[in-house]
């Protein structure tokens, strides 16, 4: 059964319509990319999944159930694309703090907090103040008050801005983690290559509606050109063929893109007939880069400029 | 409620666990009690010591000017005189000359003191009363009255006693004098509460907003409950700051009493004219204290103390909600709260000259002002002043007036708190009074 569903999701402020009748299916201990460009309503969808706003219409539903936020607060851990902590505040009680508004009581606070603290070889931070902290290691601070309740949803809205690789690949880690141990998380970002790294399912949104879904595998298959990438020994002495033609030739070799109907082997075969070495083939599938940009490029902007939109 | 709790402990350990807090509380009596201790000393002072040279020509005067503590009066003739205008401005020997031309006791004029330095001002009535004095006696014995026999008509004055008679018939004395100063300080402190407090918790509600941490929080819980929790905290800071003020105050100024010298106690009796009735004015002063219905007084303190915190800092954490970084706008948005603050301060000095007027009646009933007016009236005396259905209105008007201003603060809190851009206008604060979330 899916996690998280929204159905029918529609919320407008005052000028526009920022989410649009959107459903969206999330199924338990998967990682989802939520992919959109800026003012797509990423955010607004993340806080009506959240509980910050109520959506106008439509339903929301975390484990089959009506979404309550106030009695659900402990299943979900949000981190903001808008990090904040209490500058002033020790980093050990802001932790303790930040845990205990999830529900959680001191004592079970103190302790998930100090295994995290451990794990993520931040004990020594314990007593400093989040003045003090560098903003690679507040945003690991971040990451643990999010997770340190163990939420069945973990929502992350660029955990990675500003980490170092190392520590970026630590967090990485963890959510892969997280994500094993059957916690689901949904991940919002811009940044392609980590999507396609790290999710397994993504969602496109463009001015609050869905426009893409689907396993990363499968919507990479589905705006597939038939492009392929062939390296040869010897020059070839004829192309096109019938059955593809030349698109470009790169140092690397030659992008052929075959024609509908033909097969691989139809290109192999055909130098292989020329007698002329097959060095490299492989297919071109098409980043999820430009996949996005295809779909949202030429739309009119996204959302015109109005202040009153959080 | 529960994570009402929380947030409103957070925000209180975390405040009066910070330096600035500590060294505020310890230094604010200090600065109370030297302030009054400066005054008092200066007060004894009094002006600086000056010797007067009297050329008199009428020659009605030198003769009986007496000098006193600060003043030191030396009849001279027209030669000394004549060198001492002279050499004024060096002259160690004397601070000024006080020239009495030849006048007439019926109208005398051109009577001037000449120096290189200007009189201070107790001084200069100093002298002008006891020029008038002299000139008092000589009329009246022009007058064939018998100054001896004034002296004794003189004699014990009429202390005028103001009592208030109650629907049982007994009454009780009053001192509106008293009651003027308990229900000024009373209001004054009132008004500093809504404004310390009150600002702090929009600079507090306007950290979180800057800082991004409401987002985080407010998915945790309500934003109500962020809200509520932080006035909470602030108003129970607040509370445990002015308990420390008080007792510190009282500590130190019984301690200042305890150890001042009885040389300087002698010195303010001779100060007063009259030992005899200013014993009686303060003898009349324990008295009407002890009138005064401390018990009502100071539980109606804190009953406004509260509510008008309450009142007035959910109404901040609105405005702190509202503006962004910029404190200029904070100043502008903060504007319409603080007049009607400001407003009550000065209808509160009207208020305690006729606290019965109804301007002060209406004000002290309405919540906007009734914490600072209600007070200001209260010791002017119950039920005689202040009925108790005008007490009973206000407090049933206080609480519902923070039921609202919370419910429709808590409405613009929860939009203003996500919204960041620019200065939202009126406009758009009213639509967000409206928006469903």
């Amino acid at each position: 059964m899916e996690l998280l569903q929204l159905k029918n999701i529609s919320k407008s402020f005052t000028a526009q319509k920022a989410i649009d009748n959107l459903s969206l299916n999330i199924q338990p201990g998967s990682i989802f990319g939520l992919l959109g460009p800026n003012g797509a309503g990423k955010t607004t969808l993340l806080r009506i999944i959240t509980g910050i706003f109520y959506p106008d219409s439509g339903e929301v539903l975390l484990d089959g159930r009506p979404y309550n936020p106030s009695e659900d607060v402990g299943l979900i851990g949000y981190m903001p694309e808008e990090r904040g902590l209490y500058k002033k505040m020790k980093i050990g009680e802001q932790a303790l703090y930040l845990a205990q508004l999830k529900g959680m009581s001191y004592a079970e606070a103190q302790s998930k907090v100090k295994h995290w603290f451990v794990k993520l070889g931040m004990e020594s931070w314990w007593n400093k103040k989040v003045e003090d902290l560098s903003k690679g290691m507040s945003q690991k601070l971040q990451f643990v008050t999010t997770v340190v309740h163990n939420p069945k949803l973990i929502i992350l809205d660029e955990p990675f801005s500003g980490l170092d690789p190392v520590n970026a690949n630590l967090i990485k880690e963890e959510i892969f983690h997280l994500a094993k141990n059957g916690s689901t998380i949904i991940f919002s970002t811009h940044r392609m290559e980590q999507v396609e790294e790290i999710c397994d399912h993504i969602v496109l949104m463009n001015k609050g509606q869905n426009i893409l879904e689907g396993t990363v595998h499968e919507v990479k298959q589905r705006f597939k050109e038939n492009l392929f990438m062939l390296k040869l020994q010897d020059t070839p002495s004829e192309i096109p063929s019938p059955a593809f033609s030349l698109v470009q030739f790169t140092p690397k070799g030659y992008i052929v893109k075959l024609h509908e109907g033909a097969q691989p082997n139809d290109v192999l075969r055909h130098f292989i007939q020329q007698n002329n070495n097959v060095l490299a083939f492989n297919e071109m599938l098409p980043s999820l880069n430009d996949i996005f940009i295809k779909l949202v490029e030429h739309t009119p902007t996204a959302r015109k400029f109005d202040q009153s939109i959080a | 409620m529960n994570k009402t709790f929380l947030i409103a402990q957070r925000e209180f350990i975390t405040r009066i666990r910070n330096k600035t807090f500590i060294l505020s509380t310890l230094l604010t009596p200090l600065l109370f009690i030297g302030i009054i201790g400066l005054s008092t000393y200066f007060a004894q002072k009094n002006d600086e010591e000056v010797t007067v040279a009297v050329f008199d020509e009428s020659s009605l005067f030198a003769s009986q000017l007496i000098s006193d503590k600060n003043i030191t009066y030396t009849a001279v003739n027209k030669a000394v005189y004549d060198s001492v205008i002279k050499g004024i401005s060096t002259s160690a020997e004397y601070s000024g000359v006080l020239y009495i031309p030849s006048i007439n006791i019926d109208k005398p004029e051109g009577i001037a003191y000449i120096s290189s330095s200007q009189l201070g001002i107790f001084n200069e009535s100093q002298i002008e009363e006891t020029l008038n004095e002299v000139l008092k006696e000589k009329r009246m014995i022009q007058a064939n009255i018998d100054t001896a026999q004034l002296n004794l008509i003189k004699q014990n004055p009429i202390q005028l006693k103001q009592s208030v008679i109650n629907k049982e018939g007994s009454t009780t004395e009053t001192n509106s004098g008293i009651s003027y100063m308990v229900g000024y300080v009373s209001g004054m402190l009132i008004y500093m509460v809504m404004f310390i407090y009150g600002a702090m918790v929009m600079r507090g509600v306007m950290e979180e907003k800057i800082n991004r941490i409401a987002e985080v929080i407010i998915s945790s819980v309500k934003p109500t409950q962020l809200m509520m929790g932080k006035i909470v905290g602030i108003g129970a800071v607040g509370l445990v700051q002015f308990v420390i003020w008080l007792l510190l105050i009282i500590l130190g100024t019984s301690l200042i009493g305890a150890s001042a010298s009885p040389d300087s106690l002698k010195s303010m009796q001779e100060l007063n004219t009259n030992p005899a009735a200013s014993s009686a004015i303060v003898k009349g002063m324990q008295m009407t204290i002890g009138q005064i219905n401390m018990p009502l007084i100071l539980g109606m303190f804190l009953f406004y103390f509260i509510t008008g915190y309450l009142f007035y800092a959910s109404l901040f954490a609105a405005v702190g909600s509202a503006v962004n970084e910029d404190p200029q706008d904070a100043q502008s948005m903060m504007f319409p709260i603080t007049i009607p603050i400001i407003f009550s301060l000065v209808i509160m000095s009207s208020a305690i000259t006729n606290p019965t007027g109804p301007l002060a009646v209406w004000c002290s009933i309405i919540p906007f002002t009734s914490p600072i007016i209600m007070m200001a009236r209260l010791p002017f005396g119950v039920p005689g002043t202040v009925p108790y259905w005008q007490i009973g209105l206000s407090m049933v008007m206080m609480i519902m007036g923070i039921l609202t201003v919370t419910w429709l603060s808590a409405r613009i809190y929860r939009t203003g708190i996500l919204m960041y851009g620019k200065k939202p206008s009126w406009k758009e604060l009213m639509k967000w009074l409206f928006i469903k979330q």
